[in-house]
Formats: C-alpha cells, structure tokens, sequence
C-alpha cells in the first residue's frame, strides 16, 4: 500500500488523542475509576476528552468535586449544569463533613484555609467509594515537582506519593496494577501547557465559569495577591477592600486563589493574555504554593490532588 | 496556531551540564517566567553566593534533588517557538541511568547527546547513544559541551567529532538498527555561557553549522511516518451502551497506532482472523472517510464478529506476526535479576499475556558494542537479547518496522512493579 506523506496532526489534536488513549486504558484496566471535577478549566477539558473517548455510550465512572464550601459560587452553578447537561452522575466529597464529624480541625486566623484539609476528604471519599483510579487535570508545566510525576501516578493505601520510586513508563504502555486499598491517580492533560487548554477550550467553544473573564469585584490585596472579599474574611491591619477588574486564572478556594487584573473578556483575549504573560499561572495566583520551596511535593507526598 | 510537536530527550549527570544546557535553552527561548526566575535566583544566591544564577535550577524538581544537587527522576519540560512546540525528556545520568534513558528515549523523535569538550567520549554519551539508536530515534545531535573551557577550540571539537563518529558508525548494527541510517548532528556549544544553543556564539566563528534551537526546530518530526505503514488498530475498549443510552451503538474504541483506514475497506479482525468492512469510522466530531495515525477513533464493523479489547484490526493482506513465542531486546529496571524460568506479565499494545523466560541469549557491553552470549542472568541496567514463551498468541511487528506494535513492557506480578522494556526482533523458532 502507498500512501501519499499527509500534513501531521496539529500539536492539539496530537494532545486530545494521547488523552484519550489514556482515558479509554483506566476505563479497560480499572474496576471503579472517578474524575474528579472541580469546575475549573483543566477539568473541564477532562469532560470534553471523556465525551470523545466514550460517546455515544456513557462515562464509564462518576465524577466527583471535592467541596471546600469556599469555592466560588459561579464555579459551584456552573459545575451543577455542566453535569445536568452531560447527564453523569456527580458525587459531591464535602470538607465541611470532614470537619464536622471530626476528621479534620478547622484553621483559625485570618490566613485560615481548607486547602490541606480537602486532602484527607480526597482520600476518605476515595477510599469510601472504592475508588481504584482517579483522573485529575494537573498539568507538569504547572510546578517542579509535578514535572517529575507520572500519567499513571501509583498512590500507596495510605494515598502517598512516593517521587523516589515511581513505575518508569515507556512508550504509550501503562502499568495500572494495584492491590486492594492502593489506587492511581492518572493525569491525561501531563503534556499539556496551561497555553494548550486555553487554545483547546477556544478550538472547542467549551463553557467555562464567568470567574476565568474579567469582571469588576470587591478585592484586598494580601502578598501581592488580589483576594476575593466575602462575608466574613478577615482582614489583616492595613488592608482595604477596593472594587478592581479582575479575572482567575485558575479556580480554587476563594481563601487561596488570587484574581489577576485583566481586561480579557473573551476567549481569544484570554488565549492572547496567556500567550503573552511572564508569570506562572500557581505562581501568580495560588498562595497554597507559596508556603515554601517544596510546598506542592510535600502536599502530594501526602496525598493531595 | 497550528504546530508540530518535537520530542527530545537529553541525558547525562549534572557535571555534564545537561540541566545547564536546558536551563539555557528555556531561559534563552523566554520559556522561563519572572516568578521561576526570582525563584532560581534566589536559590542560587543561598547556595552559590550573590549574584549567582544558576540555570541548572530550573529543572530540579524535587528537594532531594536541590539539597544533593543530583537529579533523581525523568522530568518532563515544555517550551515552544514559533515554529515547533517541544517536549524535552530529560533523563538523570547518574543513578538508575539506563531505566531513565530507556523511559525517556521510548517517546523521543530526537536524542540530545551531551559530550564534555574536556573530558572526551565517555561511557555516559556512549550509553545514551547506544539507547537512543536501540530505542529507534535516528536524529541523534551531539552537543559538545563546555567549548569554554577548552578554549574553543576547532581542533578540540574535529577530534572529538571523529571520536564519536567511529562509534556511530558500529552502533546501527548493534542496535538491529542497520536497515536506517543513523543520522548525527555535531554542534559545539557552551550551555553556560549561551554559546550556539539559542544565540550564535561569537567565540566560534569558525562553526558554520545551525545552532542547537535551530536544529531542533528543522528536524523531519515525523520521520518514522507512522501513517505510511500498515494499518494497525488495536481495540482498546468496546462501547456498547445500553438503558437509556442508544442501544443499537456498537463500536471499537482505540488509538490507530499505524497506518491509515478508510470507510467501506476490508479489515481482518486478530488473533481469530475474521473478514469484514468498515461500516463507519466515528468520532464525537463526526464520521470520517479515511482517519489516520496516531487519531483515537472508533470503528463501526459490518457483521458480528468477536472483537474485544486486546484484539487487533489490519488490512488482510498486511497483517502482522502473530506468534506466542518472541525474540526481543529487553532493558532490565529492576534489582531483581532476570533468569530462564522467570514469569512475568507482558503488555503490548492493549494486550496483556503471561510470560516465561525460555533464554538469555546474550547480554550488550554498552561500551564495545559486542554482544556477550549467554549470560546467566541480567542485571539492574543490563540490555540483552531474550526469548519468551507467552500464554496467548501475540500480534506484533518488529520494532525496526514498527514502535508501537514492537514495543512491550514487563510487569513482575508479586510487586506489581514494571521491570523490563522489550523491544520485539522476531518470532523465535
């Protein structure tokens, strides 16, 4: 047979399929796989990429949100009708339950965040469930130790991550062997940059929450940071709440997510913002990273997304 | 924006100045953001005194890392041009060499062989070399390092050249990779100080060729045209929806691994060996007339044929090997070691089968190319020639002809750990 040579696929529709393939080996390999969806825009490729690797059937597992009850309210409506439209079955893990039957002890102080606690909800809602796979949207451009973290990222039963010994993975072959109580968390977006979601949302026309376009909010500053002010925030000496255009760059808790100022409103702005910025997206928006050099392993190590 | 994606993959320990030489090639691309970079320039200060900026720091992940000042695992690194976005593998040299080599080299189009001008061809470079052109990339740059340091000097780098051309010469016909020429780039460079990575260096006029970025962005990305080969299409998960869902839908979902299919052609349906027609190649955008590699897809099949997740879809007349006994280059990961009699899981493709090792044939000397026969046993590291006996028949091409369908890993069951990377030569008799 010869063929004549043919254009290569362009560098986002060689990403879409690579995650796919990913997607449909967990479907095949797992028993009771998850993806969990927060709303934000890397989960929000996730579900795109499953409805091309599983329609017209259904999603071969639920998803799931781990609900801080500080999560912006734009992003908490939006999720609702993202999954109503898609028809799937979306499990809500509460950090709020965690706290009340006791699991966790909730910070104090004006600092205080539910970042760390969201971790042993994770694992308790993973482990209550069954769960032996867990898709997330983390990315290796996004942070050191994440450049080093596997597709298939194989979690103790404790749900630890140990950067030390991880399975080498070759080719496109995917070592997804586990013991019962140990599950993998897989990430098919590993490839991509913050850069490649944004163009694919905009090759796509995805809907994402209204939080990602600029829009005028009541802010202080705190670090360098512009926080979103809300009932009941505490504010350190000094601080004022002003009314400034921002927009997110990345969606957590409203406690450790800081807006940037943009007048980008529309999806070509914001692919046109993010192609031109100097800065990191965790770097310029999220305080959780910033608590030390090796804020973000040590999290994982323990079991974070 | 429509580009191409370069994998590369760079190897070799921090004397080397391969982290160095990434730092240089991120920062100097304006890959490097203002917030890594206050963060590198910082961490140099603490470590380096003021005024320091060590480039190297940009690519150590993890804090053991930066504390010993060693890279412990493949990272993965992200950066585009213009013209090319790129991801670097790039593979400690140091510990655990060969498994990171091998993991990185598996995805690579390019290798990036890093040589210190004062140190000459040492058995690092070799390796990586040797791996590359076993794991079947034929664009090899050799980027001699540190010209700074040598004064740079022309007749230091032709020396070098030379050297490292008489080994390249003998690596195609170790590596079973004599039927495609090996083609090797030199550029004398200086990571540390900028020289020929991204911006032409002042100090070497005397080097005509392209700059490293340069070459990086001109590189044939798809030379092994994995579209120009026969159709491979292994069924990675059936949809077959049922309850409120449309009932009637049965389609084989996969990865189109090589090769090109078209609506209403004749396929063969392996290991059975049943004839249909392509009734419809869906995607969630739309059917298509013809798809190629490497498109995730889904196959609509005119009649009821078994097929199931590990089967494999071709053209009749071009089917490959089907055989449940293989001959295969195996890079051994693990302390363990690798004797007749061992049983493993293989998985290739979306198929996964029992393995016993009948044969150690022999066992590669990385440093003289030679291959040593029969040895007892492989080692953490070691690269040697294997039969297997498998507990199902497989579907495979040789590597040389084909890396996705030639590839295999090894699983240990009782640790559950992948221990061994495969790269199938032929049936064994």
């Amino acid at each position: 047979m010869s063929v004549a040579a043919r254009p290569q696929l362009s560098h986002l529709r060689a990403l879409e399929s690579e995650a796919i393939h990913v997607m449909r080996e967990v479907a095949a390999e797992f028993e009771r796989p998850v993806l969990l969806f927060s709303g934000g825009k890397d989960s929000i490729v996730l579900l795109r990429l499953a409805e091309k690797a599983f329609r017209p059937g259904p999603f071969p597992f639920p998803l799931m949100h781990v609900d801080t009850g500080h999560n912006f309210p734009e992003v908490i409506e939006f999720r609702d009708r993202r999954v109503a439209e898609l028809g799937e079955r979306l499990i809500v893990a509460s950090v709020q339950e965690s706290i009340d039957t006791g699991r966790v002890v909730e910070e104090t102080g004006p600092r205080a965040s539910r970042n760390r606690l969201q971790t042993v909800t994770l694992l308790d809602a993973i482990a209550a469930h069954g769960f032996d796979a867990a898709f997330g949207g983390a990315r290796r451009d996004e942070e050191r130790a994440r450049a080093k973290e596997r597709v298939f990222s194989f979690r103790d039963e404790f749900g630890q991550w140990d950067p030390k010994s991880q399975r080498p993975e070759l080719w496109n072959l995917y070592n997804g062997r586990i013991r019962k109580g140990e599950h993998v968390r897989v990430f098919p977006l590993s490839n991509w940059t913050e850069l490649d979601v944004w163009e694919y949302i905009d090759q796509e026309q995805l809907e994402v929450p209204s939080i990602y376009f600029s829009h005028e909010r009541e802010v202080f500053s705190r670090d360098g940071m512009l926080y979103a002010w809300r009932e009941g925030t505490e504010l350190i000496d000094g601080e004022e709440v002003v009314t400034d255009t921002v927009r997110y760059r990345t969606v957590g808790d409203m406690s450790c997510t800081g807006g940037v100022r943009s007048r980008a409103s529309t999806l070509e702005e914001v692919v046109v913002e993010i192609a031109a910025t100097r800065i990191t997206e965790r770097g310029e928006t999220r305080a959780d990273d910033r608590v030390s050099e090796a804020a973000m392993e040590d999290r994982k190590k323990a079991g974070y997304f | 924006m429509t580009l191409d994606l370069l994998r590369f993959t760079t190897a070799g320990s921090v004397d080397d100045g391969k982290s160095t030489l990434i730092g240089r090639l991120l920062y100097d691309s304006k890959q490097v953001f203002e917030d890594q970079l206050e963060h590198v320039a910082a961490a140099s200060e603490r470590r380096g005194g003021e005024g320091t900026l060590d480039l190297a720091l940009l690519t150590d992940g993890l804090r053991a890392e930066r504390e010993q000042g060693i890279t412990i695992d493949v990272a993965y690194r992200y950066f585009a041009t213009a013209k090319r976005r790129f991801i670097i593998a790039d593979c400690p040299g140091h510990r655990q060499y060969t498994r990171n080599m091998v993991t990185g080299a598996s995805t690579a189009d390019v290798a990036v062989v890093l040589i210190d001008a004062r140190r000459g061809v040492l058995e690092q470079s070799k390796r990586h070399a040797f791996i590359s052109a076993l794991l079947g990339i034929p664009h090899m740059v050799v980027a001699v390092n540190k010209m700074d340091l040598v004064e740079h000097s022309r007749e230091r780098f032709t020396e070098l050249v030379d050297e490292f051309a008489e080994f390249a010469e003998r690596l195609g016909d170790s590596a079973q990779h004599g039927a495609r020429s090996l083609d090797v780039s030199y550029i004398p460079i200086s990571a540390l100080n900028g020289d020929n990575v991204v911006e032409r260096s002042a100090q070497m006029d005397w080097y005509e060729g392209p700059v490293l970025l340069e070459l990086l962005e001109q590189v044939d990305v798809a030379y092994d045209h994995p579209d120009e080969k026969p159709a491979r299409f292994p069924v990675q998960w059936v949809i077959r929806p049922s309850g409120q869902w449309d009932s009637d839908y049965r389609g084989y979902a996969g990865q189109l691994a090589s090769g090109a299919l078209r609506r209403g052609e004749e396929v063969a349906v392996l290991p059975g060996g049943g004839r249909t027609r392509i009734a419809a190649i869906d995607t969630y955008d739309g059917e298509l007339e013809e798809a190629t590699a490497p498109m995730s897809l889904t196959l609509r099949l005119e009649d009821e044929l078994d097929v199931s997740r590990g089967a494999l879809i071709c053209h009749p007349d071009e089917a490959p090997a089907v055989a449940r006994a293989i001959e295969a280059d195996l890079c051994w990961m693990a302390e363990e070691l690798l004797r007749p009699g061992g049983r493993y899981v293989l998985k290739q493709t979306s198929h996964s089968a029992g393995a016993v090792v009948e044969a150690i044939d022999d066992l590669v000397d990385v440093h003289t190319l030679e291959r040593v026969p029969a040895p007892h046993e492989l080692g953490l590291n070691d690269i040697g020639r294997v039969r297997l006996r498998l507990s199902a028949p497989l579907m495979f091409d040789a590597y040389t002809s084909n890396r996705r369908t030639g590839s295999f890993i090894l699983i240990d069951e009782s640790t559950n750990a992948t221990v061994g990377a495969g790269m199938i030569v032929a049936p064994a008799p």
